[in-house]
This record gives C-alpha cells, sequence and structure tokens, in this order.
C-alpha cells in the first residue's frame, strides 16, 4: 500500500511536510475538537446531501475528515494535461458520436456500444452545439497506486457533483486553520464559480445577443444534490429554477418570474436527460419543459451538458478512451485507465469467471458503489449470484484488478490512521478550458475498506495543490 | 425574480408568523384555563377556531390542553401546526435557498426538528419554555430579515407574508372572541370579564403597550381600537395593512405596475383610517371583522395573481 505521507521506512514525503508537522503539533485532543466544531459548522449552514429510502435523517452530512490530502505542484502538472487532454478526447469522442462515427469505422469502438447505448440520443444526430462541447463539466474520477502512478477509474460526462465540498472543505479549513495557509503555500480554488459561469456563457447559443442569462436547472429540494445546485446558482450570481419554472414560446426558452418572461440562454442542467422534455425523450414524465429540445436543437438555447453526453462516461465506453486520445489528438495517454476486462468479450469474460475472488465486477451503468462485487471480500454466495448475473447478461458488466489505493492519514476514533482515498477533479470545457488546482478527495473512513462512496461510509477531505 | 422564489419568500414569511401567533394563542388559552371560574372547555375551543383549526376538532366531545398541544402544537399532519409551520417554512427557505442571507437560513434551520422529539406529556411540562423558544424563533427570524437582507423585492415578499398572516391571525382572533367585546357583556361585569378582555391582549403580546397608551382603563372599546385601529401597535390590523401598503408599493414602483392587490390594500389603508371604533360598534363589530377578513383572503388571491405565483 502507498501511504502518501510516510514511506515504509518511515521517512514523510516532502508534499506532507507541513501537514506532518500540524498534525505533530497540535495533538489529538485537539484535532479531535476541532473535527467537532467543523461538523457542527456544516450542520449548521445546512450542507447536506439527501438519502433516499434508508429512513432515518433524511439529510446527512457528508463525514469532512480535518487531515488534507496533498499534490505537490509537480505531479498537479502531470495530472493537469491529463485531465486536459482526456476532457478533450471525450468531447471529441461525443461530437464524433452525434456525427461522423470515425471511431467506429475506423473498428475502434464497436458501434453497438454506443448506438445501443441506454445514453445514446438518436436525436442528437447532426446537431451542432456551440463550440462543439458536449461535457462542459467533466468529472474524472483518479486513483493512485504508487509514487508515479495515477489511474483513471470512470469519468463523469453528465453531472459531475461533489465541487460544493471542495469549496466549502477549502473555506473551513482556511477559517480554522490560517496558519497552515499561510505564505500562500497552498493553490486557491476559490476561482471555480467565476470559472464555471465564464464557460457557461462562452457557450451562449447564436440566438443570445448580449449577455446570456446563465440558470442553473435542478430537480428541487428532494434532490440528493440540491445544496450543490443552490450553492452553484449562488455563487455564480445566477438563478436556480426547477422544470416548472421554464416554458417554451416562439422558439426560445423563458423563466416565469415576477416581473413577467425573461429569455434563458444558457442552462447548466443537473437534472437527467430524460427529464427534460416530455416531448422528446419520456411522453409519459411529467417532469421537464415541453418543447426545450426543439430550441436547444435550433438554436435558441444551450443545454449543458448536451442531452446524450453519458454515451461517454459508460465504463463499457471508459475503456476506449486511451484510444480515443490517440485516434482523435494523436498523442500518449498521459493518464492511463486501470487495465479492465470487458465482459462483453467472450475472452475476458471466462478470465473474470474464473478470478472473481480477485476482481472488481461492476455493472457497465452503475453508479454510486452500487452494484458491483468486490472479489476478495464476497462471500461465496455473493459470487454465485454475479456469476449468474455474468452468463445472463455479460455486456452489462467489466472487472478491474482490486486496486490498491493510495491511503492518506485520517483522524479515526482512536487515533489517526491511514484510510484509502481517491480523487476527483473538475474540468470546464467552454470556447476555452479551465481546470482549478484541486478537486474532491473522497476517503473510505473504515479501515481497510476501500469504497469511497458517501452513501457507503465514505468522507471527504479538503485536496491541496502546493506552490511552487 | 422568480415568480416561484417570490411564493416561496411570501410563504416562509406567512408560516413563520404563523408558528408564532399559535403559539401565543395556546398561551393565551393556558393562561385562561387556569383561572377561577374557568368552565368546561370553551377556552380550548375558541383557541382552535382562531387558529383556524376548529374543524378537526368537532369530533372531540371535550377538549383540554392536551388535545390543542397535540394537534395545534405537535400534529405532523396538521399543516397549521407549530411543528408543521416551521417545517414548511424551513422547506420553502430551502427551495428558494440563494434567496436568503446565511443568517436567515441558519435561524430556519437550526433546531427545525425539535419538535419532533417531544410528545405532549413533556409538551405540558415544559409548555412556558417551549412556547419562549418558539417564539424566539420567530424572533430571531426577523432579527436576520432586518439585519441582513437588501432591501429589493426579495424582502418584500417576506414581509408582505408575514403582514398578511398576522392581520389575518389577528383578525380571526377577534372573530372568534368579538362577543366578549360587545357592549351588553359590559353589563354583566365581574372579574371574569376582565380576564377576557385581557387575555386577548395577552394573546398578541400587547397588555403592557396597551397598558402604556391607556393606563390601565380596560373597555371593550378600547381595547378593540388598539388591536383594530392602532398605527402604532405592531400587531394591529391597521398596522399590518400600512405594512402591506408599503411593501405593494415599494414593488409597483420597481416593477413599475400596480395591479388590483394594490387597489384592495389602498381601500383597505383608507378604511381603517377614516373609520373610528365607535362607527364600528355602531354597524356591528362581528360585520365589520368578516368584511376584513374576507379583503384580506382577497388580497391573498390578488397578489397571487399580480405575481404570476
Amino acid at each position: 500500500m502507498f501511504n502518501e505521507m510516510s514511506l515504509d521506512e518511515g521517512a514523510i514525503r516532502p508534499p506532507y511536510a507541513r501537514v506532518k508537522e500540524w498534525i505533530d503539533g497540535s495533538g489529538l485532543e485537539l484535532l479531535h475538537k476541532r473535527s467537532a466544531e467543523a461538523e457542527a459548522i456544516f450542520r449548521r449552514i445546512g450542507i447536506t446531501f439527501a438519502v433516499y429510502g434508508e429512513g432515518g435523517d433524511p439529510e446527512r452530512l457528508i463525514p469532512f475528515d480535518l487531515i488534507p490530502r496533498v499534490f505537490s505542484a509537480a505531479e498537479w502538472r502531470r495530472l493537469d494535461r491529463g485531465i486536459r487532454q482526456r476532457a478533450r478526447a471525450l468531447n471529441a469522442f461525443l461530437y464524433d458520436v452525434y456525427h461522423r462515427g470515425e471511431i467506429m469505422r475506423a473498428g475502434i469502438v464497436p458501434e453497438r456500444l454506443v448506438y445501443q447505448n441506454a445514453a445514446f440520443q438518436p436525436a442528437m444526430m447532426g446537431v451542432e452545439p456551440p463550440g462543439r462541447v458536449y461535457s462542459h463539466i467533466v468529472g474524472i474520477d483518479i486513483v493512485r497506486t504508487g509514487e508515479t502512478a495515477f489511474q483513471v477509474l470512470e469519468d463523469n460526462c453528465r453531472t459531475p457533483s461533489g465541487v460544493s465540498y471542495m469549496l466549502e472543505n477549502r473555506e473551513i479549513m482556511m477559517r480554522m486553520f490560517p496558519e497552515l495557509f499561510s505564505r500562500g503555500a497552498v493553490e486557491s480554488v476559490d476561482r471555480y464559480p467565476d470559472d464555471l459561469r465564464k464557460t457557461l456563457e462562452e457557450v451562449a447559443p447564436p440566438a443570445c445577443k448580449g449577455e446570456p442569462n446563465v440558470v442553473v436547472l435542478t430537480p428541487g429540494p428532494f434532490n440528493s444534490a440540491y445544496y450543490e445546485h443552490s450553492f452553484l446558482a449562488d455563487l455564480m450570481g445566477v438563478e436556480l429554477v426547477e422544470p416548472q419554472d421554464l416554458f417554451v414560446d416562439e422558439g426560445l426558452c423563458w423563466m416565469r418570474t415576477t416581473r413577467g418572461p425573461q429569455r434563458v440562454d444558457v442552462i447548466y442542467k443537473r437534472i437527467d436527460d430524460d427529464f427534460i422534455d416530455p416531448l422528446a425523450f419520456r411522453p409519459e414524465s411529467v417532469l421537464g419543459v415541453p418543447g426545450l429540445f426543439d430550441v436547444y436543437r435550433a438554436g435558441g438555447v444551450t443545454l449543458c451538458s448536451a442531452p446524450g453526453a453519458g454515451v461517454a462516461d459508460d465504463k463499457a465506453i471508459y475503456t476506449y478512451v486511451p484510444d480515443m486520445i490517440r485516434f482523435y489528438m494523436s498523442e500518449t495517454p498521459i493518464l492511463e485507465n486501470v487495465p479492465t476486462w470487458r465482459c462483453a468479450d467472450r475472452d475476458d469474460c471466462a478470465h473474470v469467471l474464473a478470478h472473481l475472488e480477485e476482481l472488481v465486477v461492476k455493472e457497465v451503468h452503475g453508479s454510486g458503489g452500487y452494484g458491483m462485487l468486490i472479489g476478495p471480500k464476497s462471500t461465496a454466495e455473493q459470487r454465485a449470484e454475479f456469476t449468474a448475473k455474468l452468463k445472463d447478461d455479460p455486456a452489462n458488466f467489466i472487472a478491474q484488478p482490486t486496486l490498491d489505493l493510495s491511503s492518506v492519514p485520517t483522524l479515526a476514533p482512536r487515533g489517526i490512521g491511514a484510510r484509502h482515498v481517491d480523487f476527483r477533479p473538475f474540468c470546464l470545457v467552454g470556447q476555452s478550458m479551465r481546470l482549478v488546482p484541486g478537486g474532491l478527495t473522497r476517503v473510505a473512513l473504515r479501515e481497510g475498506s476501500l469504497v469511497v462512496n458517501s452513501s457507503q461510509g465514505g468522507g471527504v477531505k479538503d485536496t491541496w495543490v502546493l506552490t511552487e | 425574480m422568480l415568480s416561484r422564489t417570490a411564493e416561496s419568500l411570501y410563504w416562509m414569511g406567512r408560516y413563520v408568523e404563523r408558528a408564532e401567533c399559535t403559539a401565543r394563542l395556546i398561551e393565551m388559552g393556558h393562561r385562561m384555563a387556569m383561572l377561577p371560574g374557568s368552565y368546561s372547555d370553551e377556552e380550548w375551543r375558541s383557541v382552535a377556531s382562531a387558529s383556524g383549526s376548529a374543524e378537526l376538532f368537532e369530533d372531540e366531545p371535550s377538549i383540554t390542553d392536551a388535545t390543542i398541544l397535540r394537534t395545534l402544537m405537535l400534529d405532523p399532519d396538521n399543516p397549521s401546526s407549530i411543528r408543521s409551520c416551521l417545517r414548511q417554512a424551513r422547506a420553502n427557505g430551502r427551495a428558494v435557498r440563494n434567496a436568503l442571507t446565511r443568517d436567515m437560513w441558519e435561524t430556519l434551520n437550526e433546531g427545525w426538528r425539535r419538535l419532533d422529539e417531544v410528545d405532549v406529556g413533556s409538551a405540558q411540562r415544559d409548555l412556558p419554555s417551549l412556547l419562549e423558544w418558539i417564539k424566539g424563533r420567530a424572533i430571531m427570524f426577523r432579527g436576520a430579515v432586518s439585519t441582513s437582507m437588501l432591501r429589493e423585492d426579495r424582502f418584500d415578499f417576506v414581509l408582505l407574508g408575514s403582514h398578511v398572516e398576522r392581520a389575518d391571525m389577528m383578525l380571526r382572533l377577534l372573530d372568534v372572541k368579538y362577543y366578549v367585546l360587545l357592549p351588553e357583556t359590559e353589563v354583566v361585569g365581574g372579574g371574569r370579564d376582565y380576564h377576557q378582555w385581557t387575555s386577548l391582549l395577552h394573546a398578541t403580546s400587547a397588555l403592557r403597550a396597551y397598558h402604556h397608551v391607556y393606563r390601565g382603563d380596560y373597555s371593550p372599546w378600547k381595547i378593540a381600537d388598539f388591536m383594530i385601529l392602532n398605527r402604532a401597535f405592531p400587531r394591529s390590523v391597521a398596522f399590518c395593512y400600512d405594512q402591506i401598503g408599503n411593501c405593494l408599493d415599494r414593488l409597483a414602483r420597481g416593477y413599475g405596475g400596480r395591479h388590483d392587490c394594490h387597489g384592495t390594500a389602498c381601500e383597505m389603508i383608507a378604511r381603517l383610517d377614516d373609520v373610528e371604533m365607535g362607527e364600528i360598534f355602531q354597524h356591528g363589530l362581528h360585520d365589520f371583522i368578516t368584511a376584513t377578513i374576507t379583503a384580506t383572503r382577497r388580497l391573498n388571491g390578488e397578489i397571487y395573481r399580480a405575481y404570476h405565483f
């Protein structure tokens, strides 16, 4: 296991020197006290996420761990290039999918994976989104397994969430431990909302003359990420709208205001494609804005992300992203994928079935850590269940080796222990590309656990990128 | 501003006000039930009517403080219970979180689930401190609104909701209690009437203010005057309408347009300004109250239409 703070022989890795000094200087008692204070602050300002169907508190806190996760300037430079490269390739792929389909014709990505994908939107064929951007906010989940070994675990092209934690975690750390940030040692992340607004403004539709009116579209307060939706709208200084606030008239999109209808140019949608327009996507849905998709297609409004962007972040498509980088950009991938077996492939599937005990098996469309089998921790019964599922519908699964995720010191009830982490940076794609130095570090709080999802015992940490 | 946002701000204001008014009603009922000569459950029944929940008690042979606390304070299914009001005030605030200042949100968010944990027994035991706490929530909320909110349309919608609700609650209280203010009860006289009159003042936290203005001269006439027409008393109907008028005027200036609601508010303000208590008693206090309740309901509908709620 790669411990990001201390090497086996006990030496402290240089990026963590300041953190180590701070932990030793503060002592456990103080850290526990501060940790409780931080929780009280989060609770009071209401940074919660909703959990459905489990009873108990409908609005929960994601546990926040005080000890930061640190990248050196050099490490970040490489991540930065790798993330941008990947975000560019994913958008190029989406443009290709909805136009000529070159990469399928070249035999690199199998057609059926794309055109039979549930996230593929036939109605998007031939649509020309402003700037040819489909995924405007790309969240790339990255894991680390060694000093120089970074690998991409997953791409999120639709509505990656968690950026509010990146901002709030930093806010709270700066408030509670100002001395840690003295002499500008840590790169700032607070320009993210400005960057996001600029990005959204840059993709204003052709019909928009003058300053674009940007809105954030949320399903409403019962959505688990509602706090984030309202937080981002607030920091960008734009309206937070629900579908019933919008309507279509004369080929344009409007919102209902106390002064009457007002034009909407760019919609940052935090709502699934299926629910944005009942006329275009799901006729039985009572949600959505009837006619919105036609306005979008005619260039009257921009939807971010574009409908159908999800076809690029499928776990089966994921395996082809390094090929996309080579195909569209003639570059070598800076960040590699985790080696992945595609169960749709007969040989791969046979291998997976024979090695279930060592592998992590995931549903192609699953997310949130649900619907997966972690081989080494599974029971014979669970493996039997997955064997049946795999044989029944192999194309619905991929498998990866159990990764030895890096660990970072974390405050546990009894002292400080190493806990596994992953990392999600947020890359913004408009006319230009923007990436704040940082992201969301998720941590598996249970000792030895590899599942970092907040719904399953995960927490979050502040993520530092050190200045040069 | 989004119409939905305006509607949520308006209802947030109304629910906070309703929670507080209901707490004051319970306080009044509690006080009256302790007095000598209090018979049957008449006081609690009038509390139920004033809170607009009379129909929930129709099947109850007798109403006690326990049934009142269960229904008006703790019942999650009664939309007018204090618990529901606090929940709905917060839900409305949460739905327009970015239209709120952090101070406002924190006062709505802090302790909003406290009543979930309270049962009737403990509510009876801790009633005074519980009622203080509820009133305290409303007072802090108003403080946060007044000290942290920009003076723009959002502020006016919160204030509009608060004052429409406050006027409505005051009128309903008078509607239930008007008979104690009628001149003929003066003839009956005795301590019980004195308590009836002062109970009205208690229910609106106005006893001391009343002393200040009328020097302990309790007559139904003056009490009615104070509660309906006194423009200096912040819970009087006239004061509420002045505030409603101010909010609507600012909105009309900001948005550049007047609507039916402006007409209704203007008429009410003029009427409350012109009329004297003597006239009201002459033409019938009850009719006056009923007509004002109807006008206030109409105003609510007109506000809805004017701002596309």
